[in-house]
C-alpha cells in the first residue's frame, strides 16, 4: 500500500445546541494516500463538510471531538498545538469551499487577500518584499487560468463572474497546499459548462504538482471522472470505500444503490424512484444503522446494532450487515 | 399541429431599464406548449429562462410580443388578469425555503389559495386542505407544523400542493429540484409526473438540469442570453444535437454510465463564460464562446432556421444551404 498521507480512524464529532447533543459523525475512518485522488458522496448534511472542517481543525466552537485519531504526516491532527496548526495550514494543506462569494471578503480588493495569503505561506521566514509578493500572486493566478492577472488583483470579488471568484480561490489554496488540497463542492454553485471548465483545471493542477486531494461533491457525475477512491457518507457514517470504478460497477450498501439509481440518465428511461424519508435528527439519533429508517431490506437488528465495515475484497468495504443478500 | 396548443408565446421580449443601459433579459422568444406536454426550457444562470417563466405568469408584463392560453391573449401583467385565469396558471418557484411564508403553517399556507379563489364551502377549507396534504403524501399532522420544520423535499411537496390547490391547467415549474438533493429531487419529479397524468397538467419546466430534462420533457428549447437557439423534441435533440451552445452542455455534463458516455456528441470543450445581458455580443450572442465562429457570425444575428421538421435552430453554420 502506498505511503498514508493522511488517516482519520474512528472519528466522532458531537455539537452541543440548546436543545442537547447533535450526534453528527460516528466513527468515521478514512484515509487518502500520497498524490492519491479521493472523492467523498452523499446528501447534505451527512457530515461530508464536518469531516473535513475536523481534518482542518476548523470546527466551529460548540463541537466536540469525543473519540477518534487523525494522522497527518505523522502528526496527530487533535492533539497539535495551535503553532504547529498553522505551520500545516501555511505549508501543507489547504481547503476550497463551496461558495466562492462567501470565502472572499467583500470589502477587500482580490490583490489584498491574495497576496496576504501568499506573504503567510510563501515566505515564513525572511521578510519579501512587494514585488516579490505581487509576482509570485500573479503566477497563482495564472495557475489558475486566470486572464490578465494584473486587472484581476485590483478588481473587488464582485467584479468578477462566479467562475473567476472560484479560480481565484483555487489560486489561494495553491498558495499553501504543497501536499493536500481539500476541495468542498468546488463546481456546485455554478452552471454546469464553468463546472466542466473548473474540474478540468482543478484535475490539471492537483496532477501537475502531485497533490493528495479530498474531492467533495453530492454530484455523482462530477466525482467519478475525477478521483481514483470514492467514499459514500449517509448520516455522520461511511457506508462504503471503494476504487471508483468499482463502486459504480458494483454498489454494494443499499444507499449507494439507492443514490446511484436516483440519478436521471442522459439516455432517458424516465426518472427512478428516489430515497423516501429523511436522514435522522442527530439529536435523537439511536446506535443503530443510521439509513435503517429509509432502508427496505432493514430487519429488527438494524435498529439495534451498527454495521461495523465488512472488508469484502479489492479495497472495496460496505458497512451493513445484509449487503450479501441485497 | 394534431395537437392542441394550450400556451402560444410569440416573439416575446422583455427588456429591464437599470441605470447601466438597458437589460434584454428575454429577446424574441417564440414557442408553444401542447397539452399535457412538459416542456423543458434549458440555460445557464442569466439566459433569460426564469424571466421567461415570470412573463407568463404576468409577474411582470412583456416589452413586446404575445402570450395567448387556451385561445385567449394574456400579454398583460398580473394586476389587470382575470381571476378565473390566475386559477389556471400556477408556478412552483426554485427555493422552497423563500417561497413559504415561515410564520404560517402549512395548512394555514395551503388554505390561502382556496380561499382567494373561494374553493369549497365555508367551513369545509379544512377538508379540503387535508385532502391536498394525502394526495402530496405529507402526513396530515403535518398541517399545524411550520414549514421552516421540514426537509427540502417536503417543502417543496407544500409549495406543489399549493399550485394544485386551485384546480390549474397550466404550472410554470421553475427549477423545482435544484435546491434538493437527487434522492429527494426523483421522489419530487415523480410525484409532478403522477399529478401530470392525473390532473392533465401542461408544463412549463425550467431547469439547467440536462439529465434531467431528458427524462420529463416531451420537447425542449435551449436559451442563451435572452434567446432560444435550439428547440426539438427530447429524443431528436439529445441524438442529433445541432446548435455548438447545445453540444458544449452536453459534453459539459457530468454522467455516471458508459452508455451516458457514447451518447454525448463529439466532444466540444467548454471555454468562456455567458456575458453580461447588458452588454450582448454583436450578431449570434454566442460567438465568443463558439469553436467554429465564421465572420458573418460576429456581425449578422442568425434567423431561425426549421432544420428538420420540429427542430429549429439558430446558426449560421445551418443557414447557409
Amino acid at each position: 500500500m502506498a505511503e498514508q498521507l493522511l488517516e482519520v480512524n474512528d472519528l466522532c464529532v458531537n455539537y452541543k445546541v440548546y436543545e442537547g447533543l447533535l450526534r453528527v459523525l460516528n466513527g468515521v475512518s478514512l484515509s487518502v494516500g500520497s498524490k492519491e485522488k479521493v472523492g467523498i458522496i452523499g446528501e447534505s448534511g451527512c457530515g461530508k463538510t464536518t469531516t473535513m472542517k475536523a481534518v482542518m481543525r476548523i470546527l466551529a466552537t460548540n463541537a466536540v471531538v469525543p473519540s477518534g485519531t487523525i494522522a497527518y504526516k505523522s502528526n496527530d491532527l487533535l492533539k497539535l498545538g495551535r503553532q504547529e496548526l498553522m505551520r500545516l495550514h501555511r505549508t501543507s494543506m489547504s481547503m476550497i469551499f463551496q461558495d466562492p462569494t462567501a470565502a472572499l471578503n467583500p470589502v477587500f480588493k482580490v490583490g489584498e487577500q491574495l497576496k496576504d495569503i501568499v506573504r503567510y505561506s510563501e515566505f515564513t521566514s525572511n521578510a519579501p518584499t512587494k514585488q516579490e509578493v505581487k509576482t509570485k500572486a500573479v503566477e497563482l493566478l495564472k495557475s489558475a487560468a486566470l486572464p490578465e492577472p494584473e486587472r484581476i488583483l485590483d478588481s473587488y470579488p464582485f467584479q468578477l463572474s462566479g467562475g473567476m471568484r472560484q479560480r481565484v480561490c483555487i489560486a489561494m489554496s495553491l498558495a499553501s497546499a504543497k501536499d493536500l488540497l481539500i476541495a468542498d463542492e468546488p463546481g456546485t454553485s455554478l452552471d454546469v459548462t464553468i463546472e466542466d471548465q473548473i474540474m478540468r483545471l482543478l484535475k490539471q493542477i492537483v496532477e501537475d504538482r502531485g497533490l493528495s486531494v479530498i474531492l467533495i461533491s453530492h454530484s455523482i457525475g462530477a466525482v467519478k471522472g475525477f478521483v481514483t477512491k470514492l467514499y459514500v457518507m449517509y448520516a455522520g457514517t461511511m457506508v462504503e470505500e471503494a476504487p471508483t470504478d468499482e463502486l459504480f460497477s458494483n454498489p454494494v450498501h443499499p444507499y449507494t444503490q439507492n443514490l446511484l439509481k436516483a440519478v436521471p440518465k442522459l439516455t432517458g428511461g424516465g426518472v427512478p424512484e428516489g430515497i423516501a424519508g429523511r436522514i435522522p435528527s442527530y439529536l435523537t439519533i439511536g446506535d443503530g444503522c443510521r439509513f435503517a429508517s429509509r432502508c427496505r431490506s432493514a430487519k429488527e437488528s438494524c435498529h439495534v446494532h451498527a454495521p461495523p465495515a465488512f472488508d469484502i475484497g479489492n479495497g472495496h468495504r460496505v458497512a451493513c450487515f445484509h449487503y450479501g443478500d441485497i | 399541429m394534431s395537437a392542441e396548443e394550450i400556451m402560444i408565446v410569440k416573439g416575446l421580449k422583455k427588456y429591464f431599464k437599470t441605470t447601466r443601459g438597458i437589460v434584454k433579459a428575454v429577446d424574441d422568444v417564440s414557442f408553444s406548449v401542447m397539452k399535457n406536454e412538459t416542456f423543458g426550457l434549458v440555460g445557464e444562470s442569466g439566459s433569460g429562462k426564469s424571466t421567461v417563466g415570470h412573463v407568463v405568469m404576468g409577474i411582470y408584463g412583456p416589452t413586446a410580443g404575445s402570450i395567448t392560453f387556451m385561445g385567449n391573449d394574456i400579454s398583460m401583467g398580473v394586476g389587470r388578469r382575470a381571476k378565473e385565469l390566475k386559477k389556471r396558471l400556477q408556478i412552483v418557484f426554485q427555493d422552497p425555503a423563500s417561497s413559504l411564508n415561515p410564520r404560517r403553517t402549512i395548512g394555514q399556507i395551503l388554505e390561502l389559495p382556496l380561499r382567494v379563489h373561494r374553493l369549497a364551502p365555508e367551513g369545509k377549507y379544512r377538508e379540503r386542505v387535508l385532502e391536498i396534504m394525502d394526495l402530496i403524501e405529507l402526513p396530515r399532522e403535518f398541517a399545524e407544523r411550520y414549514p421552516g420544520e421540514q426537509g427540502g423535499g417536503e417543502k417543496q411537496a407544500v409549495a406543489i400542493g399549493r399550485a394544485l390547490a386551485t384546480g390549474p391547467t397550466f404550472i410554470v415549474l421553475d427549477e423545482p429540484t435544484s435546491a434538493l438533493d437527487v434522492s429527494i429531487q426523483a421522489k419530487i419529479i415523480n410525484m409532478l409526473m403522477k399529478f401530470q397524468k392525473e390532473f392533465d397538467l401542461s408544463y412549463l419546466f425550467i431547469t439547467h438540469n440536462l439529465s434531467l430534462m431528458r427524462n420529463v420533457a416531451q420537447r425542449v428549447g435551449i436559451m442563451y442570453l435572452g434567446k432560444i437557439v435550439e428547440l426539438a423534441g427530447t429524443p431528436e435533440f439529445f441524438s442529433n444535437p445541432l446548435h455548438p451552445y447545445t453540444k458544449m452542455l452536453l459534453s459539459a455534463v457530468p454522467v455516471i454510465t458508459p452508455e451516458e458516455e457514447k451518447l454525448k456528441p463529439e466532444k466540444v470543450t467548454s471555454t468562456g463564460e455567458i456575458s453580461g445581458a447588458l452588454n450582448v455580443p454583436p450578431g449570434c450572442s454566442f460567438h465568443p464562446r463558439c469553436p467554429f465562429v465564421m465572420d458573418v457570425c460576429s456581425k449578422v444575428v442568425p434567423a431561425q432556421i426549421e432544420y428538420k421538421k420540429g427542430h429549429y435552430v439558430a446558426c449560421h453554420l445551418y443557414n447557409q444551404a
